[in-house]
């Protein structure tokens, strides 16, 4: 584990060197695509925090994902409300639908919890087809105010604005993962029946767990409206955003913040490669093929890959017996 | 007369058309250790889940300390201290030998302020100190044993439930676990043990109950047990380790 005073340094840097970077770097596509890797970030952070540490599935992140894009576009046309605002309403959209979704799925465990979390997508993507506030089938466009002059541009402005949130998630996911909560999370992870019998409250932790990761997820959502100035439910609600908020931890390794990360940015430049190389059709296909290869070499993710070859046997999946 | 420390009353528990329990009665003293032995599926383990509250009785009431727990779920009766072990040890993955102990700590506010002090002072009594910052994987079965066992004694229980703590142990591993048990005995801890080694149960216990299809067929010092002619035939019959 990096130390704390090694761990703010490091974001500290990554902060003032993001906002410096558009005073130096004139290109916005730079932007437009670190833009992706740093919403995914937040993205398979958020999703880790339930689906890595407390060890609950979800295949339903493109429902609090889309659930904050959608609280944002509105805000922004009803109420002009500023990106911040969007931001936290979002955050506290995505809490609110993970207390709600919890309280009505995690009394099932495994893979019907992972079930009850897909149909949720379902559920929301037809609820905004059918909200013509919402601008149904058709979508919202959203152009919101100019950025400030620092900025020099939208792109750069929301890259920035994405950058503070990735690293909150990241800080967020660290002190989850050293705390108390953490660790009653992995107890969880580890057994339900032993955590309970020594006193862990495990339908209350997995409803905090579902609450803070529905939260930062959703805030991922909230500065793509103005990053895309359109918003409608096939991108918002979209099988990607799932597939890689799932992908992402697993590739990296899920007991660890660092999994998400380093998952999110190999697998999210990749992607970005990509669409300009090949297709951005073949982005699906690339998620695919790495999940397959990491199930298949490397369950554990890279960290887990990393410590296995310093011979550690940390995160290996069994106890070991007592030789005969 | 000191009032019992659990009361069990008339608890059953079904699932669905089998009844795995039940009716059952019995009382426990504060500090009495306990033997429960059964048959494979005499309810042994349901009724130990009822006691610890991983499970709801159908009917009948829990009383523990003297108050009504049947409905009040097992971290709650965690709080009260009723601890327990799993018969196949279930460690706290991902996590060090101490940090497994940290988990009691943080949630049942044991030892608040000198949490690390006390962990690593219930380590050295079961003589794990050694392996304190190992990863639980690599833990042999004895270890993992003790880890039990040291999770459920960092809570300072008043009632520790040991579900086969000593299987799979060579004679000189159940030895030092049969030794940690009656340690801990001394301090004033209720313990039931519920084990299939038949001499280690002969040596711990007060007194015995033998469980067959869900019921109680025998209650008595683990001698009169040994002697009755039903228990014989339901259990001992089919038992290798014979006392």
């Amino acid at each position: 584990m990096m130390r704390t005073g090694t761990f703010a340094t490091i974001a500290v840097l990554l902060g003032a060197a993001g906002f410096l970077l558009p005073q130096v770097v004139a290109n916005p596509y730079y932007f437009y695509a670190g833009y992706v890797v740093l919403q995914y970030i937040v993205i398979a952070t958020g999703w880790n925090i339930l689906g890595g540490y407390a060890g609950y599935i979800n295949f339903g992140t493109s429902a609090f994902f889309g659930a904050g894009v959608y609280t944002s576009a509105y805000l922004m046309q009803a109420f002009e409300a500023p990106l911040v605002v969007q931001i936290v309403a979002a955050a506290l959209v995505g809490v609110a639908l993970g207390v709600a979704t919890g309280y009505l799925t995690l009394r099932i465990q495994g893979v019907y919890f992972s079930i009850a979390t897909l149909a949720l997508v379902v559920v929301l993507e037809t609820v905004v087809h059918n909200t013509e506030a919402l601008g149904g089938a058709s979508g919202l466009t959203t152009i919101g105010p100019p950025p400030p002059a620092w900025f020099k541009g939208q792109t750069q402005y929301v890259f920035c604005v994405m950058l503070v949130l990735a690293l909150l998630a990241v800080v967020i996911a660290r002190w989850i993962e050293t705390s108390w909560l953490g660790r009653g999370f992995r107890a969880i992870r580890a057994s339900e029946p032993a955590a309970e019998s020594c006193g862990v409250p495990t339908l209350r932790m997995k409803l905090i767990a579902c609450a803070i990761s529905g939260g930062i997820i959703a805030a991922a959502g909230a500065p793509y409206p103005s990053y895309a100035y359109h918003v409608e439910p096939v991108s918002a609600f979209g099988l990607l955003i799932a597939l890689n908020a799932l992908a992402m931890p697993l590739i990296g390794g899920t007991r660890s913040w660092m999994g998400p990360v380093i998952g999110a940015v190999l697998l999210g430049t990749i992607q970005q490669v990509a669409t300009v190389t090949i297709s951005s059709e073949y982005n699906i296909l690339a998620v695919g093929l790495l999940l397959i290869a990491f199930v298949v070499a490397a369950p554990e993710g890279l960290l887990g890959l990393l410590s296995a070859v310093r011979g550690g046997v940390r995160w290996s999946a069994k106890p070991a017996r007592k030789p005969a | 007369m000191t009032a019992p420390l659990l009361s069990v009353r008339q608890v059953e528990k079904t699932f669905g058309a089998l009844r795995a329990l039940g009716p059952v009665e019995l009382d426990l003293r504060p500090g009495e250790r306990l033997g429960l032995i059964g048959p494979n599926g005499s309810g042994k383990t349901t009724l130990i889940n009822c006691i610890a509250g991983l499970l709801v009785p159908t009917a009948g009431a829990i009383v523990y300390a003297g108050e009504d727990v049947t409905r009040r779920p097992a971290h709650k009766r965690a709080r009260m201290g009723i601890a327990r072990s799993f018969q196949i040890p279930r460690p706290f993955t991902g996590m060090t030998v101490l940090e497994n102990l940290f988990v009691p700590l943080d949630y049942l506010g044991r030892g608040a302020g000198d949490a690390r002090a006390r962990a690593e002072g219930v380590l050295r009594s079961m003589r794990l100190d050694g392996r304190r910052d190992a990863p639980v994987e690599s833990l042999s079965q004895l270890e993992l044993r003790k880890l039990e066992l040291a999770r459920a004694l960092v809570t300072e229980p008043r009632l520790l439930i040991a579900d086969e703590a000593m299987a799979g142990l060579a004679d000189s591993e159940i030895d030092e676990i049969l030794s940690l048990l009656l340690d801990l005995n001394r301090t004033g801890v209720a313990v039931i043990m519920i084990e299939h080694i038949m001499h280690a149960v002969m040596r711990f216990s007060e007194r015995v109950i033998c469980l067959e299809t869900g019921r109680i067929i025998a209650e008595g010092t683990p001698q009169s047990i040994v002697e009755d002619p039903h228990v014989q035939r339901v259990y001992f019959g089919e038992q290798q380790n014979r006392p």
